[in-house]
């Protein structure tokens, strides 16, 4: 370890703007952005998975409020969500002195809640998509079976139709992970906060930026592993024998 | 030998000009309105500001008339130059590509940064055991950013804004212990509009050079360097008899640090 250090050390002498200290401020951004994105994904699709079902329901108190929540953080930019989540509660009067401003007060449970709301309503119409297109002779056979919905529901079409968003919501992740760039606008020091930190201190755009662009590709590139390896094991009954 | 000639002329009419110019009983000064409060045009036209005022006692003491003479900022190097005026005091900082055309000054002002905090706040002065796990708020990449970073990045939290705007809509909301900023953009934003609900924290905070440069300089030409030291030399009597430390109370509400 101690070899590493001084081997960067040496490696980074004469480098003016990647020094240890900037170094250190891309860890900590890596680190935030992974957090930010990891979290919210995986709340998103906790949330997602019974909002998708509810969204196909037959009752129209329950379809239409997540529809409406959907359409709504679907219809808005994330950045505009996020700029209402940080800097618009805190003009609800005494919000200060309630226990929800524990967690309003640091910059990461908006940034958090935002991400989490909007990737939840990206996936629930994902999944919802998928639900619906679930082919109907495999529901028919379920019926034939003497199946009930809910058994239905858990054993042929929850199974089937998450195989098949599965590439749809791995686009999905990658553009969460893009779009947590914004998070910098409510002090986040997340990469992008980081590169931008760089570079107003050393006036170095193109290198600032570059290095961060290399970074964000590199998780791109894990993610899409990730993705095609689930696809490959998951999906193995679609692929055309060979 | 035409041509000798006319050059002797023109080397001739050069020097004459020179020695009326340093002979003249008044001076002219460029500047550019506005850029409050250092120079800007009261309602009636005339012109006051921060400049006008130092330069004004400046002449006074020198015992000179001075002309102020308005013009953009693109040009007012060239102005000099063209000898539209023999000085300029317009909030120009020192740096090395001016000193290659012009002869400044001694710095006559820095412009001041502070430390502001809600008023019911305990952090009396800024130092690293007062700011210890505070919220520090700062606008990214400014030079108030380098110096908080360098200074407190190790022991306080530092969150970076975009804009002034933000930073002080986050103070107001509570999740920021103190700002650092450019003191008269604190002052229009924090003390003047809201009613005593902020303070400064301590002293402004010009030094060091490294972050906060070298200052506000006068310009004048090159060869000008008797009227430069005449300028130094009045600065000196203003900052010790106290004319300058009135002035700067005036425009920045606050006297300038002890030094």
């Amino acid at each position: 370890m101690e070899q590493l250090f001084a081997w960067l050390s040496d490696a980074l002498a004469d480098n003016t703007v990647f020094n240890f200290n900037t170094l250190t401020f891309y860890g900590r951004g890596l680190v935030n952005t992974v957090q930010l994105v990891f979290l919210s994904l995986v709340i998103g699709l906790v949330l997602a998975v019974p909002l998708s079902i509810a969204r196909g329901s037959k009752h129209k108190w329950i379809k239409l409020p997540i529809f409406f929540y959907t359409y709504v953080f679907r219809g808005t930019p994330l950045l505009v969500q996020l700029y209402m989540i940080y800097y618009g509660v805190v003009f609800i009067d005494g919000i200060q002195d309630t226990w929800l401003w524990y967690f309003l007060k640091e910059p990461f449970y908006p940034a958090l809640a935002a991400f989490t709301l909007n990737t939840a309503a990206y996936t629930t119409e994902i999944f919802h998509g998928a639900i619906k297109a679930t082919a109907k002779g495999e529901i028919e056979a379920a019926r034939a079976y003497g199946m009930s919905h809910r058994l239905m529901m858990r054993r042929i079409i929850i199974p089937s139709a998450f195989r098949r968003a599965l590439p749809a919501y791995g686009n999905e992740v990658i553009f969460m992970l893009h779009a947590s760039a914004i998070a910098s606008v409510v002090t986040i020091m997340d990469l992008t906060g980081a590169a931008r930190f760089v570079y107003a201190r050393y006036y170095a755009p193109f290198d600032a930026f570059l290095f961060v662009a290399a970074i964000y590709l590199c998780l791109t590139f894990a993610i899409l592993y990730l993705f095609r390896y689930l696809e490959k094991r998951l999906l193995a009954h679609l692929r055309p024998v060979s | 030998m035409k041509k000798l000639l006319s050059v002797t002329l023109l080397g001739a009419a050069l020097i004459a000009g020179t020695v009326q110019a340093s002979d003249k009983e008044s001076i002219r000064i460029g500047v550019d309105v506005p850029y409050e409060p250092m120079e800007y045009r009261l309602p009636s036209g005339e012109l006051t500001g921060f400049d006008i005022e130092l330069g004004n006692a400046l002449c006074a003491e020198i015992g000179i008339e001075c002309e102020w003479v308005v013009q953009g900022w693109d040009g007012i190097i060239p102005g000099l130059m063209a000898r539209k005026y023999d000085a300029i005091m317009s909030s120009m900082t020192i740096n090395p590509d001016r000193r290659e055309v012009v002869l400044f000054s001694d710095p006559y002002f820095t412009p001041p940064s502070a430390w502001f905090a809600p008023a019911d706040s305990e952090i009396e002065a800024a130092f690293k055991e007062t700011l210890e796990g505070k919220n520090i708020g700062v606008q990214r990449g400014t030079l108030q950013d380098n110096y908080a970073t360098d200074r407190f990045g190790d022991v306080a939290n530092i969150s970076r804004y975009a804009t002034a705007d933000d930073m002080v809509l986050d103070m107001e909301a509570g999740r920021l212990d103190i700002v650092f900023l450019d003191f008269p953009v604190g002052k229009s934003t924090l003390l003047d509009s809201e009613a005593n609900e902020y303070k400064v924290v301590g002293d402004m905070i010009t030094e060091p050079k490294k972050y906060f440069g070298d200052g506000f300089g006068i310009a004048f030409r090159k060869r000008d360097e008797e009227l430069a030291k005449k300028f130094n030399e009045a600065l000196a009597t203003l900052k010790e008899n106290g004319t300058y430390d009135k002035l700067f109370e005036k425009y920045f509400g606050q006297a300038p640090k002890s030094k």
